[in-house]
């Protein structure tokens, strides 16, 4: 079942590090690592999901790391425990995939704002940067046009992208990413595109959590782990229809469906 | 149509006001009254804000000549309030807005309608405390947690424990009864002169692994939790909660409950504290406790044509964590309501942050606005589901399975708004 893509031995399980959730977890992005070991699972692959909290190590050695969103100052702390532990950083030079969310991608660029705007080193591994800007959060629905990932075996299709956006930054790709797509509604990272690719590293404003409403993104991170080949299809009914559901409120701005007078007059 | 008592002849503080608060509680009752004979509901919301129009300080106005406590919370606010009440009203008379308008409008509204001197138990959003604290100097402010919640729109909760701090400095209560299992509860309440430290164990943690004080890592334990970076660590507690028997002033407390569940001893031992702290017997706040049966329809058993449904509130993970204790038992079907209106929070990301699983094999009909983003949950918790339009089709959905137990209530557990519509449909608040 091993690709000739990767050098993984078979019948080892892929190793799945979900990163401080204690510290990066505020909007349910946990479940990005639940949606990775069952697709695994249901398709006959053993998955070995570990969970690191603030102060533990970090393993090196793993195939797939998730970092995810989180307030301001747990951010700062995040970053601070990873820069002296290096495990990531070993783990992006062994090849390792990352999908980093929100705070997790601002923490992983050049540079970032912490809580009082000022800007503070990232961890260098995904090439952008995110600035502080004046204008509202961007809190809402985003939805990009069909979105893919380059990729030296080839283009992945992703489809479209639907999630939930909630952050202040605006990030900057760099010269060295690539971007994920174009925004159809929301604000993504305020240039009109959404998400930076360097490599294997994935950063993304998607929170629903992303990999539940996105199943093709999710099988694009596993398929750079066990090949593509080993994607088989999966009953996606439940999230088909969630996607169709989302896509329709995001083109047309239902962020409280039927909301009635009677709603707004009893508890605004 | 059942037309209110004409408001001008209704009792209350007004002659005791200066003309302006009269004519701004007068104007309020009768915005109220007009709109529930049009049926937009109770009223008491838009009334207040008409009243608060007229006067600004009406609520300083109001809150002069009384005893004032404030109950704020993520969580158990609203039943907290309610056994509290209960508690005090034992003793002495009481006014209370515990049917959830927690906001000044909301809070004016239930006091314009009671006698100047009666002690009042006010349910205080999170983000009211500091606002209503200054308004009413309250001598009691019981704090009992902090946890995510409406994530769209609700403020990061270290921001919110940063301003209960600052309020508790602003304008010190006599008394604060507190939470030394919340890392955040604690660093706020520990601004404030006098605590009553609350032990009651808390098993949601996940929202304060960071130092409130210095963003470091507070390490937890079976026993308490300490921060590794600065010296804020669990107070020692006055009040304990240890395998459902309050321990407080050298007594035990461990008779049964109407409410059922950890949480509401949790409540209970909060209401207690609280009660004590402003001199009621502690044998009669006990006994006044027994007297809360439902809170604003949580925990009723509705008859709903030849079916039963018992409706359940659960609003945020810490709260799905409580409800949960009520749902894993039973083998039977149950529904599961989530809409994402603006008084849930628009983004229900947080349903990833619930465990689910601890349903184990019960058969689950996913209802409410987001009942894809439920049934998305629940197919990768590898959860027994099926989704529904309505709660009627769910009903029916349920009675068809072959482990419904027709001597048995269907547990209906909701959100917030899906609650509200539920209640609505079984007869409203009673």
């Amino acid at each position: 079942m091993t690709s000739p893509l990767t050098s993984r031995p078979i019948d080892s399980a892929v190793r799945i590090v979900s990163l401080y959730p204690d510290l990066l977890g505020t909007y349910g992005d946990g479940g990005n690592a639940l949606v990775l070991s069952r697709r695994l699972e249901w398709r006959g692959i053993p998955v070995e999901h570990i969970t690191v909290d603030a102060g533990e190590p970090v393993p090196d050695s793993a195939d797939l790391y998730l970092v995810g969103g989180g307030e301001d100052g747990p951010q700062v702390q995040a970053t601070r425990e990873l820069e002296q532990s290096q495990g990531l950083h070993r783990a992006v030079g062994n090849g390792a995939v990352v999908l980093a969310i929100c705070a997790g991608m601002q923490i992983l660029g050049h540079r970032f704002p912490d809580a009082k705007g000022t800007s503070r080193p990232g961890l260098g591994l995904l090439d952008c940067e995110t600035i502080r800007v004046d204008r509202p959060r961007a809190v809402g629905e985003l939805l990009t046009a069909s979105a893919q990932l380059t990729t030296p075996e080839g283009i992945i299709e992703l489809g479209q992208l639907t999630g939930f956006e909630n952050h202040a930054g605006r990030t900057i790709p760099g010269s060295r990413s690539q971007t994920l797509a174009s925004v159809d509604v929301g604000e993504g990272n305020g240039d009109g595109t959404e998400g930076v690719v360097t490599g294997k590293i994935v950063g993304t404003y998607l929170h629903g959590p992303a990999l539940a409403r996105n199943p093709l993104l999710a099988d694009a991170l596993l398929g750079w782990i066990v090949g593509a080949s080993a994607m088989t299809p999966l009953d996606d009914v439940d999230v088909a229809s969630l996607r169709t559901e989302r896509i329709h409120a995001a083109r047309h701005h239902e962020l409280a469906p039927r909301r009635s007078w009677r709603d707004i007059l009893r508890r605004s | 149509m059942t037309a209110a008592p004409n408001p001008a002849s209704a009792t209350g503080p007004a002659k005791n006001l200066r003309p302006r608060a009269r004519l701004a509680v007068t104007a309020g009752r009768v915005v109220a009254w007009a709109s529930r004979n049009v049926r937009f509901g109770t009223g008491s919301v838009i009334g207040g804000r008409v009243s608060l129009l007229i006067d600004p300080n009406l609520l300083s106005e109001l809150t002069a000549s009384r005893d004032v406590v404030i109950v704020s919370a993520t969580n158990g606010k609203t039943t907290t309030t309610k056994l509290l009440s209960s508690a005090l009203g034992t003793s002495r008379p009481v006014v209370s807005n515990w049917l959830g308008a927690n906001m000044t409008p909301g809070i004016v509204a239930a006091l314009a309608a009671a006698n100047a001197t009666d002690t009042a138990v006010l349910e205080v959003d999170e983000r009211w405390v500091d606002s209503v604290l200054r308004a009413t100097n309250a001598n009691t402010v019981v704090l009992l947690n902090l946890s995510r919640d409406q994530l769209d729109r609700t403020q990061e909760v270290r921001k919110l424990a940063e301003q209960w701090r600052i309020a508790l400095q602003t304008t010190p209560p006599r008394t604060v009864v507190a939470n030394a299992d919340d890392p955040l509860v604690t660093w706020a309440a520990l601004a404030a002169p006098n605590v009553v430290w609350v032990g009651t164990g808390q098993e949601w943690t996940a929202d304060a692994a960071g130092c409130p004080a210095c963003s470091g890592r507070i390490d937890f334990t079976d026993t308490g939790w300490a921060c590794s970076g600065c010296d804020l660590r669990r107070p020692s507690v006055d009040v304990v909660l240890t395998n459902g028997v309050i321990a407080m002033n050298g007594r035990t407390m461990s008779g049964e409950l109407a409410l059922p569940g950890r949480v509401n001893r949790v409540n209970a031992a909060f209401a207690l504290a609280a009660a004590s702290a402003m001199g009621t017997d502690l044998d009669q706040a006990f006994d006044g406790l027994d007297d809360v049966r439902e809170i604003a329809g949580r925990y009723r058993v509705a008859q709903l044509g030849d079916t039963r449904i018992r409706l359940l509130l659960a609003k945020n993970p810490a709260g799905w964590h409580e409800a949960l204790e009520l749902l894993e038992g039973p083998s039977t079907p149950l529904i599961i309501a989530i809409n994402a209106r603006i008084a849930d929070g628009h983004d229900p990301s947080w349903l990833w942050d619930v465990a689910y699983e601890r349903i184990g094999q019960r058969f689950v009909v996913a209802i409410g606005e987001r009942r894809h983003d439920l049934a998305v949950r629940f197919r990768y918790g590898n959860i027994n589901h099926i989704v529904a339009d309505d709660l009627e089709s769910a009903i029916e959905l349920v009675r068809q399975s072959p482990a419904y137990d027709p001597t048995m209530p269907i547990d209906v557990a909701s959100n917030y708004t899906a609650f509200q519509d539920h209640l609505e449909h079984v007869g409203g608040v009673l």
